[in-house]
């Protein structure tokens, strides 16, 4: 299992656990109100046309993410 | 596209802490809660005002207040703006933040969303730190019902230790059961015992070292709990704001900063520093409500439905994204255009007929002339142009624009477009500010709070105006049905209306992205920041209700604005033109002297002088151009809405004139409302300026290039 995975590497329809927030300053403090701390299970649901940013399902509520943050977001899947 | 006397920056200042009561004993109860639950929803509900309402979140970015009253007390409703959290990462948090923590209300109501309770019950626990009063409204019960999630309230609200109560705000009735539980809170006929979040040992540790001699200090103002808290997280805007509120700041007490310097040690020991300490507070706080939930909620399926998720795989697809989001326009365009030119033609017949009986009035009771010339040429007759011109075609829009607000399509647009934003180094909530725009520029503004950077937001102040907004929209589509759409014919001429009004957009549209690229590589230089943007579920629009308030408070709101406008300038006009200074009228000076300027962008002198004098309102152009050209000796009456095409041809306007005014429409400085919006949003007088020029040289450039383009070539 690739242990550097993140939320940028999920396809639409994959679930996985967060390991690591390894996101800084305001966007980190936002991705933990929306409650994505460690063990939190995520699904990806879609991406926008063009590709970013990326829709992920989030203890009941659906949030887009860009893929730069994303890439800060670490999973175990 | 929050529309109404309240949003366009007429009073849409934040009231900040600032209550107004009826009476010394009113109650004041805050209403709190995460974006997009339905808060004003409740708020409306409750005090019958109507706050804008709409399926996307941060709608509310100012304060509102409203009266209520039950059989025991009367209230102030506060209804703050949306937030996730208390911690104040945002201006909106802020005042949150500030309102329930220093604005001494009575109680608080938290309002959740009963579809995602758990990401909610964190702002209910982190607003049960601050204050014991709190009532917390389970709302859109209706909703969580059809996705299979069933909520057990009574138990909630034993493990909560405040009453919870269950409604569905679009059901007014339902509301009644809130009310008398918050007159029972009040009264102290419920006792609350707040559930107190248990943080890590070391953080409880700390708090103890800190906590009695806060309580001493302290203790009847701030919950000194949740006071140990901050001092130990150390926000800089708290600290801010408690030296402001308490009079002297906390930590120049010399025994609590030596509290404070003790309990980090203590922490320290432990390893918790203070670039880990907000993350093991939120953490705890989620994880507190995630086992809240575990017990009360119970769950037949996932949150995110296969309904909701077939919409989105269709109108966020690759291939059919954008070209839905096209059509839904064009569409959007066509239906008002149809709709609206029938019933423009009746209401001009009807209001012009009632001109010739106004003038037989006045020829009846021996009125001088000039009185009639004033009263009737003048005021009247601009008015009646102005509501034969704006008002169908606005009564169509706005409902429609309503309910694709309504069902929760304005998110998935700002989702398919933050890519290109973020190619230009803005943001993708733009796309919800321009959206607003076409409502209303002003009100684009005040929604552009909802972008967090401030280097995104003034792009977006800056670049609002490129969208056209309900003010200029009856220009354009009067410009396009008399030049091009009448040649065309029969059913194709409102279709190639739409089309050709949809392309106008995609101008603007473009025009957005341009600027805003450019400004952030110039002036606002910067990398696109963060965000995370939520795609609410998509939701029933209430018909009847859209339509009813679309027309009361959007429609007549602007059409009233207009009139306010447009009658004194039509007297204005009139006098303008009948004043007469060597042997020219005023206006005739006005306009020869900017002539020469004007041809030059495919004007004349007239357009430009109706464009300047419409600063105030942009829905007053196109009546003072032609009440120009007929004041200016041409005798003829105009009638109907076909004789337009005559004056305007009469007076030079080819198919380039036209093209180039719609150009000069959709570019042009904002209006007098919006540069005041902008002023006070930004508390600067040169972003004002910088928001008058840019849009004003880019159509400058834009019709200088098309007009001697087109010159050249045809």
């Amino acid at each position: 299992m690739n242990t550097n995975r993140s939320l940028r590497d999920m396809a639409p329809g994959q679930t996985a656990t967060i390991r690591a927030l390894l996101s800084t300053g305001s966007i980190r403090r936002r991705l933990l109100d929306i409650g994505l701390v460690e063990n939190t299970e995520v699904e990806c649901v879609g991406r926008s046309p063009c590709g970013d940013p990326s829709a992920f399902l989030i203890r009941g509520a659906v949030i887009a993410i860009r893929s730069e943050d994303c890439s800060s977001i670490l999973i175990c899947s | 596209m929050g529309l109404t006397n309240s949003s366009t920056g007429i009073r849409a200042v934040d009231s900040g802490l600032e209550i107004r009561r009826q009476t010394p004993e009113d109650r004041v109860v805050a209403l709190a809660g995460n974006p997009n639950v339905g808060k004003s929803t409740v708020f409306n509900g409750l005090t019958g005002l109507n706050q804008h309402t709409g399926n996307w979140p941060g709608k509310t970015v100012a304060s509102a207040q409203g009266f209520c009253a039950t059989r025991r007390h009367s209230y102030v409703m506060v209804d703050i703006p949306g937030t996730y959290s208390l911690m104040a990462h945002s201006a909106e948090e802020e005042v949150a933040r500030n309102f329930i923590c220093f604005g001494e209300p009575d109680a608080v109501v938290v309002v959740c969303d009963a579809t995602c309770l758990e990401r909610n019950l964190n702002l209910v626990l982190q607003t049960m730190e601050i204050s014991s009063r709190v009532l917390v409204c389970v709302n859109l019960l209706d909703e969580a019902k059809r996705k299979g999630i069933q909520i057990d309230l009574g138990a909630l609200s034993a493990r909560l230790g405040v009453p919870v109560v269950g409604a569905v705000a679009r059901k007014k009735q339902s509301l009644g059961h809130l009310m008398s539980e918050l007159d029972r809170l009040i009264d102290g006929k419920i006792e609350t015992h707040p559930l107190q979040v248990r943080y890590l040992r070391p953080i409880e540790d700390a708090i103890g070292i800190m906590e009695p001699l806060l309580r001493e200090r302290f203790g009847e103002r701030i919950n000194p709990r949740w006071l140990s808290l901050r001092l130990l997280d150390a926000e800089p805007s708290l600290m801010e704001e408690l030296k402001i509120r308490l009079g002297k700041d906390p930590l120049g007490d010399s025994e609590i900063s030596a509290a404070v310097l003790r309990a980090r040690d203590a922490l320290a020991v432990q390893g918790i520093t203070d670039a880990n300490i907000k993350d093991k507070i939120v953490s705890c706080l989620v994880l507190t409500a995630e086992d809240l939930c575990l017990d009360t909620v119970a769950c037949e399926r996932n949150g995110y439905n296969t309904f909701d998720r077939r919409i989105d795989r269709i109108l966020t697809s690759r291939w059919a994204g954008y070209p839905i989001m096209l059509l839904l326009l064009a569409l959007v365009f066509w239906l008002t255009i149809t709709g609206a030119n029938i019933p423009s033609q009746l209401l001009a017949d009807l209001l012009f007929r009632f001109q010739d009986n106004l003038t037989g009035l006045f020829l009846r009771i021996g009125a001088p002339d000039w009185l009639h010339g004033m009263l009737v040429l003048g005021a009247y007759r601009v008015l009646a142009w102005v509501v034969s011109v704006m008002l169908p075609p606005m009564a169509i829009f706005f409902p429609l624009f309503t309910l694709l607000e309504d069902s929760g399509y304005l998110p998935r647009i700002a989702y398919n477009l933050d890519k290109p934003f973020k190619k230009c180094s803005a943001c993708g909530k733009q796309a919800l500010t321009m959206c607003m725009g076409f409502g209303c520029n002003a009100a684009g503004i005040v929604g552009c709070r909802i972008i967090d950077s401030p280097r995104e937001r003034l792009i977006a102040m800056i670049t609002n105006n490129f969208v056209p907004c309900n003010g200029r929209f009856p220009m354009l589509i009067a410009m396009i049905s008399i030049f091009f759409a009448g040649a065309a014919g029969g059913a194709f001429a409102s279709l190639l209306s739409a089309l050709m009004l949809t392309g106008f957009i995609l101008l603007g549209i473009f025009a957005t992205f341009a600027v805003s690229k450019l400004l952030s590589v110039t002036v606002l230089k910067g990398v696109p920041s963060s965000f995370t943007l939520e795609l609410p579920p998509y939701r029933r629009p209430q018909i009847g209700r859209v339509i009813v308030r679309s027309i009361f408070d959007r429609t007549l709101f602007v059409l009233g604005r207009a009139a306010a406008v447009a009658a004194p300038a039509g007297l204005l006009l009139w006098l303008l033109a009948n004043m007469t200074v060597g042997g020219q009228s005023l206006l005739a000076h006005c306009a020869g002297f900017l002539d020469p300027f004007a041809r030059l962008l495919g004007l004349d002198g007239v357009i430009l002088t109706a464009f300047l004098l419409g600063l105030p309102a942009n829905e007053i152009v196109l009546p003072i151009i032609i009440m120009s050209y007929l004041s200016q000796g041409s005798i003829l009456e105009l009638e109907s809405l076909n004789e337009l095409y005559a004056l305007l041809s009469a007076n030079g306007w080819t198919w380039v004139t036209a093209v180039s005014v719609m150009l000069f429409s959709l570019m042009h400085w904002p209006c007098s409302t919006t540069l005041i919006t902008i002023r006070r949003e930004t508390g600067s007088l040169k972003w004002a300026a910088v928001s008058f020029l840019i849009p004003t040289l880019t159509g400058f450039l834009l019709c200088f290039l098309f007009a001697n383009t087109a010159r050249l070539l045809f």
